[in-house]
């Protein structure tokens, strides 16, 4: 019997380790090195309405156990991603969860009925880090109204469950995350970057032509450990949890803070071998923790002991 | 086809200020075609620095399963490849990319190779594979300072090598773009690896001509997923069509993207 299998909102996972979105693209480069098959699931690049460059370059820049990128949501466009990525990516025995993006309530509404019909895609991750033109450019996910009232119109449109994909970069995550539970997030996945900058000593400017860029890699786990800690024990709905994982053991930490799957990002890049490693590595890790399947660490660093399914370690 | 192994450290020299010459040993090295393919390094075990660092094959041995790296010390991550010493395994992704199309020279036929500082690796297994199949070169390398150049006797025995320092400390003084006009230099194909505005300078002069660049660029992944990398194409210079120096380059025909 699997140790690792989990049952989500929309999703049969095999095991709780996927790739997240925008660090693994469609899945056409890592498919030379594996088989896809292996993994939970494919959480694709952010798709948007019409077909997008993204921002000049230099678009990354390396920090201390992590870095920063401003890509600017480059991708194909919903048409391109529908008829030509999708189908590609059903060859492998594996679940798309599709990411969503957009500059207006209709363009995610647009992308999110479409995308969510193809037969691969299982869940729609809801991208809200995105600027929203209408109100200046404010990010989505930073109003919690806004973001719940595009949750609630996503949801009416899409055929599959809907994820909703916090943005650290807020004062209250728990009052966002409550305000898209209402809206009907069936899911929620966290975290998103945190928005930094790097200058460059020599020049004397930022080295992200965006000038700012989103954190990501090991240095932001404790703050994505943190806020799951907090949004678990006040929301009903499951998390897929991201930031700097790297290894079977983060998974587990995840799990503990109150995730119920786990995504890896940035060390893809400097490991493409990562996701099938850890997903080698976590049944036996299970077992040494005293568990018999991984879901019993969901929650466990705050539940309290009674309500456990399991006693020890 | 990209593989990921522990390659062994057979050399590791200090050919120039700064400068380090390392071989490595390794299976993927029957991976690799084409000249001027790049290989992605993880420097060190953890997580700093993170990311993995592109650098150039400079020299490949199949017989004896190495390759050869030429590279300058200067961040934080290439300072600490330089510590490397012989039998120490090093982390290396690749081969990755599109290298210099040798068979766009034909035998008989003059090219000339221009490169710039840090970009005159790749140009070293190049020059070798064309002089391989009869094809006449040049070479035309510049340098910061007479201290950084290297590799100068090597290129000179495959074909004639002109070396211009920007201080003018060594041989000719200034640009490389100079001593193609003061040399009166012909060439059927011109192959060039170096900083962003020589290979600018280089795809203006010679528009007429069949030009191949390599281009740099900050990479994340190195393999194609992730976009860090992507050039506008020149056919499309504002719009939304890619190409991405990674996966579709780092070696471009002139006038095939915006550089
Ligand atoms: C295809 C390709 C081939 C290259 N071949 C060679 C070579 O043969 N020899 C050589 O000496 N150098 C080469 N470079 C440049 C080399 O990658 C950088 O000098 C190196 O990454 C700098 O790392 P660092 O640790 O010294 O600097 P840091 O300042 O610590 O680097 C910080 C980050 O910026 C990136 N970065 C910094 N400078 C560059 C640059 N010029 N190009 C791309 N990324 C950069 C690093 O990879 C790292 O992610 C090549 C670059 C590319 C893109
Ligand atoms: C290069 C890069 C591109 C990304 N693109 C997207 C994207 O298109 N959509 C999205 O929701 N998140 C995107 N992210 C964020 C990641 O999915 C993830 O939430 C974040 O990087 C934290 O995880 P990590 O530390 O494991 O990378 C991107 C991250 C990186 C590094
Ligand atoms: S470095 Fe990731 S796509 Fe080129």
């Amino acid at each position: 019997m699997s140790a690792l299998n989990i049952s989500l909102p929309g999703l049969e996972l095999k095991n709780p380790i996927m790739p997240a979105s925008g660090c693994f693209g469609f899945g056409r480069e890592y498919s030379d090195l594996y088989d896809l098959s292996q993994l939970g699931a494919i959480m694709i690049k952010a798709t948007t309405k019409d077909a997008r460059f993204g921002n000049p370059t230099p678009r990354v820049a390396e920090t201390s156990a992590g870095m920063l990128n401003a890509i600017g949501l480059q991708n194909p466009g919903l048409t391109k991603v529908v008829e030509e990525e999708l189908p590609w990516l059903s060859q492998f025995d594996v679940p798309i969860i599709a990411n969503v993006a957009g500059s207006m309530e209709e363009d995610y509404i647009e992308v999110a009925k479409e995308i969510s019909q193809a037969p691969n895609v299982h869940a729609l991750e809801l991208n809200i880090s995105c600027p929203n033109v209408k109100t200046g450019g404010i990010a989505f996910g930073t109003v919690p109204e806004i973001a719940q009232s595009l949750t609630k119109k996503v949801k009416e449109v899409s055929a599959v469950p809907v994820y909703v994909k916090l943005s650290p970069n807020v004062t209250n995550i728990v009052e966002m995350a409550k305000a898209v539970e209402q809206g009907g997030a069936d899911g929620l996945t966290m975290i998103n970057t945190l928005v930094g900058m790097r200058i460059d000593i020599k020049t004397g400017k930022p080295v992200i032509a965006n000038k700012t860029g989103g954190l990501s890699g090991p240095a932001i786990k404790p703050v994505a450990i943190r806020m799951i800690h907090e949004v678990s024990q006040q929301v009903a709905i499951p998390i897929i949890g991201m930031g700097g994982v790297e290894s079977a053991e983060d998974v587990i930490e995840y799990f503990y803070a109150g995730a119920s799957a786990v995504a890896v990002g940035t060390m893809n890049f400097v490991d493409p071998f990562i996701c099938p490693k850890i997903i080698a590595e976590l049944p036996e890790l299970i077992h040494s923790l005293g568990f018999d399947h991984i879901s019993e660490c969901t929650g466990r660093s705050w539940k309290t002991v009674e309500k456990l399914t399991h006693h020890r370690a | 086809m990209i593989k990921q192994e522990l390659c062994q450290v057979i050399d590791q020299t200090e050919i120039a200020t700064n400068i380090y010459e390392l071989t490595v040993k390794g299976e993927l090295v029957h991976e690799m075609k084409e000249p001027g393919q790049f290989v992605h390094l993880k420097v060190n075990n953890g997580i700093s620095p993170l990311l993995r660092r592109p650098i150039s094959i400079a020299n490949i041995n199949q017989d004896e399963e190495t390759f050869t790296m030429i590279y300058r010390a200067e961040g934080k991550g290439t300072r600490l490849l330089a510590t490397l010493q012989q039998g120490d395994l090093l982390d290396v992704l690749g081969p990755l990319g599109h290298g210099f199309p040798v068979e766009e020279t034909e035998a008989c036929d003059t090219a000339l190779l221009v490169g710039g500082g840090i970009g005159v690796p790749p140009l070293y297994e190049l020059s070798q594979r064309l002089t391989a199949n009869g094809v006449k070169v040049i070479h035309v390398l510049g340098h910061q300072t007479k201290n950084a150049v290297f590799y100068e006797e090597e290129f000179k025995q495959l074909g004639p090598t002109f070396i211009a320092t920007a201080d003018g400390s060594y041989a000719y003084s200034g640009f490389v773009t100079d001593i193609i006009k003061n040399e009166n230099i012909t060439f059927d194909v011109l192959y060039t690896c170096g900083p962003t505005p020589m290979l600018r300078a280089l795809e203006q002069e010679y528009r007429h001509k069949k030009v191949f660049l390599s281009l740099e660029e900050r990479m994340g992944c190195g393999i194609g997923a992730c976009f860090a990398c992507v050039c506008h194409t020149a056919e499309d210079p504002t719009g939304v069509s890619y190409k991405k120096v990674c996966s579709d380059g780092p070696v471009f025909k002139a006038g095939e993207v915006v550089i």
